[in-house]
């Protein structure tokens, strides 16, 4: 028991644990309130596209920064950040356009962000390994830094996407009536898909690009097997992306497993275990009726 | 006075196909019209290029007198759509549906009092028992009357609906129908193919075939003769119409 009790402490004491745990449990929170909106606009894979983008950015400032004599890779989170806004307001005119299809504008985000991504980091002198880094996340080099940039964007979200809430929640839930209603509907668009693109840059560094955008989406996944109506989805959400975010983390810590894939493995495992005992848990709630 | 609602002249492409051609209407304060016609006559687009939901090829389309886009009165108007994705993605409980139709313009939140207005709403069209339950588990019925409590808890001027009826049980009709006659001063613009109780409430009839408005009159005068077979879509009066002519 006492040994436990060390291993923990331990654990917990480790300053780079505590970063990393700060940022799973924030972003882990955040990233599901965006998610909700998502799931709603049937642009579940939105932040995937952004993620690949995002790659582009990375390879992008890492030419620039290269270009300026900066360290190697100075630039590579600012190169992510504008990439991924970019992309995401350039995702949602050409959807709202109508002259291409959601999905057919997703695959070529898909495609060109990573092919954009592989071809500019060879010109800016480094090798697609580098990229590695941040198509699978890179806790173990968070800096009080990073943690300091995590908060900030994450409370930014959680601001925009909340005090925002009932306005984006129309535009998602149904654009037509928004519109007829005089909502700017397409301003709320490019808000939502904004808030993803910076759900994206600050889950980069815990999961990485490649599953950055589960971490938006499984919880609510995971959520809206039970919840019943939208708030209760986004409240709970939240908290199950948090929790997931911690417990994937310290069963990485224990297992010496990749963080990023840890979380969402367990996040995915979380969604079976939910989908098999819906069942059951419906029947528990109509006899209580 | 300046209609409510009102096209001039009015064209509508959509995928290449001309789905309305010089469509004339006009809709005044205190009217309840229905915009009648069968299955593809293009009455739901004629509703949605008045909401500025669906690009104008030319022509003009006015609501309060002004063009969307350009200082519609929106708080003014309200919209029932013939379906309706709330609630098919993530679970929507029928009050938050209803408290979204309170928002206009760019306040992004619905006003103080929302959730009290929401469930008289709801209330109103039997539904008070329901304000809970998510949308995904209501009848087609449930969930038409939830759009339309969405639609009056604007307290609107002007409600433009479209097809409230498709999938609606015939107690259901009743209620809704119910629900429109207790507003007084409303003004209604329903798309209907199938009058249903629509016929006690309605004043006037407009009737759409093939993208152009062929009759336009008090609605017994617009309706054919046989019109309580519900099944068959209400035929115009003029004999000049495309559908006629192909008759043997």
């Amino acid at each position: 028991m006492s040994e436990y009790l060390e291993y923990w402490s331990a654990m917990l004491s480790d300053p780079l644990v505590q970063r990393a745990l700060a940022v799973a449990i924030i972003v882990g929170g955040a990233a599901p309130v965006v998610g909700t909106y998502l799931v709603q606009r049937r642009l579940a894979l939105l932040g995937d596209g952004i993620g690949h983008v995002a790659l582009t950015g990375v390879a992008l400032g890492w030419l620039i920064g290269a270009g300026m004599g900066l360290a190697p890779g100075a630039l590579a989170i600012p190169g992510a950040v504008v990439a991924a806004v970019v992309g995401a307001v350039v995702i949602e005119l050409v959807r709202s356009s109508g002259r291409t299809s959601g999905d057919l504008a997703l695959a070529l985000m898909f495609y060109g962000g990573i092919a954009g991504g592989a071809a500019l980091i060879k010109v800016a002198g480094g090798t697609s390994a580098t990229l590695v880094a941040y198509l699978f996340g890179s806790l173990s080099t968070l800096s009080r830094a990073d943690v300091a940039t995590g908060v900030i964007l994450a409370g930014l979200i959680l601001a925009i996407g909340l005090a925002g809430r009932w306005a984006l929640f129309a535009a998602a839930s149904d654009e037509d009536f928004a519109k007829a209603s005089g909502l700017p509907t397409g301003f709320w668009n490019v808000v939502s898909a904004a808030l993803a693109a910076l759900t994206v840059t600050v889950a980069m560094r815990v999961v990485g690009l490649l599953l950055v955008s589960a971490l938006m989406i499984v919880p609510v996944a995971i959520t809206q097997l039970w919840a019943r109506s939208f708030w209760r989805t986004m409240g709970w959400a939240a908290l199950v992306g948090a929790v997931t975010g911690a417990a994937g983390l310290v069963a990485s810590y224990w297992y010496g497993l990749p963080p990023g894939a840890t979380i969402v493995v367990l996040a995915i495992a979380l969604y079976a275990l939910a989908a098999i005992s819906r069942p059951v848990f419906e029947r528990v709630r109509s006899s209580r009726r | 006075m300046t209609p409510l609602a009102q096209t001039v002249h009015l064209d509508v492409n959509l995928g290449g196909n001309r789905v309305l051609h010089d469509a004339a209407l006009a809709v005044h304060a205190g009217e309840a019209v229905g915009l009648l016609g069968a299955n593809g006559s293009g009455k739901s687009t004629l509703v949605k290029a008045l909401l500025g939901l669906v690009p104008v090829a030319s022509g003009e389309v006015r609501l309060f007198g002004k063009t969307p886009g350009r200082g519609v009165p929106w708080g003014r108007v309200a919209y029932v759509p013939q379906v309706s994705p709330a609630g098919s993605g993530v679970p929507t409980s029928a009050l938050d549906v209803v408290r979204a139709g309170l928002l206009t313009g760019w306040r992004p939140w619905p006003p103080r009092g929302a959730k009290t207005r929401a469930a008289q709403a709801l209330a109103a069209v039997g539904l008070e028992d329901q304000a809970k339950v998510s949308l995904a588990a209501l009848s087609g019925g449930q969930r038409h009357r939830v759009l339309l409590a969405r639609a009056l808890v604007r307290q609107p001027d002007l409600l433009i609906m479209d097809e409230p009826l498709a999938g609606v049980d015939a107690a259901s009709a009743n209620q809704l129908v119910k629900a429109l006659e207790e507003r007084e001063g409303l003004t209604c613009l329903v798309v209907l193919h199938d009058l249903g109780p629509f016929e006690r409430y309605l004043g006037r009839g407009i009737v759409l075939s093939q993208g152009e408005v062929v009759a336009d009159g008090p609605l017994k005068k617009v309706l054919p003769t046989d019109h309580h077979h519900h099944h068959e879509p209400p035929r115009p009066v003029h004999s000049h119409t495309p559908e006629l002519d192909v008759l043997p």
